[in-house]
């Protein structure tokens, strides 16, 4: 078996089970107050990272790109419109697509 | 709310399809990119079948194609994968599943479900919703693996088609709901971007998103003088409003 088909298996199973461990997790270990509070903001703590890394992060580096940036605040401009999900998706993508296309960014 | 508990069990529902099919696009990009890495057509579709998790595939096709350790790719990965596991904990007691169909929601936790999870207004709107995402996701982003896989180099860039902003333009819109729940939040979620930011140009991608976690251990562990969490099972589910 080749060294990628390894790393490739290995990467598989262990997501597997990181997703599986965290759903197992005995319901006290979270009875604590402030572990409650830990579980509900991580997700807000990870998103917002997520948002950032994969807005200006490219690999190890910051790099600006500014139609991902005009699609990102294309969709922020819809939420604060209200608008629906979809429409924000689209808005960004529609965005950042047009801007690559007329070659302005 | 008791009343009516079917109208936000379908709205949950659309709304998981709904993202279902919008990020699931990109596992045609996820597809094109493994191969044009050097994974092969089946190693490329067992991670999107067993990993499930975007970000941590995406980690491991760079690792390949930059030719680099595959031990430091695999652990890179693995390690942007960690993040699922901290969104089970936090999905435990609101899904509620058990016995072997948990085995089975297991593989369908990521950003997406999660968050479509959390945004809802109760336990079972949150479980029609997360069940949703991920029938939608998990379908979508399969076929889009192989098809992207199989028409590696014909699709031209997935930036053209500004699909490289759908993810952080979807978490945005996840993440909107608990932005406005108040201050802790706002400042949470800054605190996360700071961090991974900070982190980036000194860690293995994937690391970043992780220590962000730092953010939330912090508010969490500060004595807080904002109104107490809703408690036990239903969390942000028992919350006013969405």
């Amino acid at each position: 078996m080749s060294g990628t088909w390894i790393a490739v298996l290995v990467t598989a199973v262990c997501c597997y089970a990181l997703k599986l461990a965290g759903l197992t997790v005995p319901p006290q270990w979270l009875a604590h107050p402030r572990a409650q509070r830990f579980a509900s903001l991580v997700p807000v703590a990870l998103l917002a990272a997520l948002i950032a890394v994969q807005a200006v992060g490219r690999g190890e580096s910051l790099a600006i790109d500014a139609a991902r940036l005009a699609g990102l605040g294309a969709a922020a401009a819809a939420l604060l419109l209200r608008a629906p999900f979809l429409v924000v998706i689209l808005a960004a993508a529609g965005t950042a697509a047009a801007l690559r296309a007329l070659g302005v960014a | 709310m008791a009343d009516t508990p079917a109208e936000p069990v379908k709205q949950a529902a659309r709304d998981g399809i709904a993202l279902g099919l919008a990020v699931g696009t990109s596992g045609l990009a996820f597809g094109a990119a493994a191969v044009a890495s050097g994974l092969s057509v089946a190693q490329a579709c067992v991670l999107s079948l067993v990993a499930y998790t975007g970000a941590s595939q995406f980690a491991l096709a760079a690792a390949v194609a930059g030719g680099g350790s595959l031990i430091a790719g695999t652990a890179s990965a693995v390690l942007l994968g960690s993040r699922n596991g901290l969104y089970g904990l936090r999905l435990a007691s609101l899904l509620d599943f058990s016995g072997p169909f948990r085995l089975l929601a297991a593989l369908g936790i990521t950003d997406e479900s999660t968050a479509v999870a959390l945004g809802q207004p109760d336990p079972a709107a949150a479980r029609a919703g997360f069940l949703a995402t991920f029938g939608s996701l998990y379908l979508t982003w399969n076929a889009g693996t192989l098809a992207g896989a199989l028409g590696a180099g014909r699709l031209g860039s997935p930036d053209t088609f500004g699909l490289d902003v759908v993810g952080p333009a979807a978490f945005l819109a996840l993440l909107w709901p608990r932005l406005r729940d108040g201050r802790t939040e706002r400042t949470v979620a800054l605190a996360g971007v700071v961090i991974a930011l900070a982190a980036t140009p000194f860690c293995p991608p994937g690391l970043p998103v992780v220590l962000a976690a730092a953010a939330a251990l912090g508010a969490a562990l500060l004595p807080s003088g904002a109104a107490p969490l809703p408690s036990g099972a239903a969390g942000t589910a028992e919350g006013p409003g969405r």
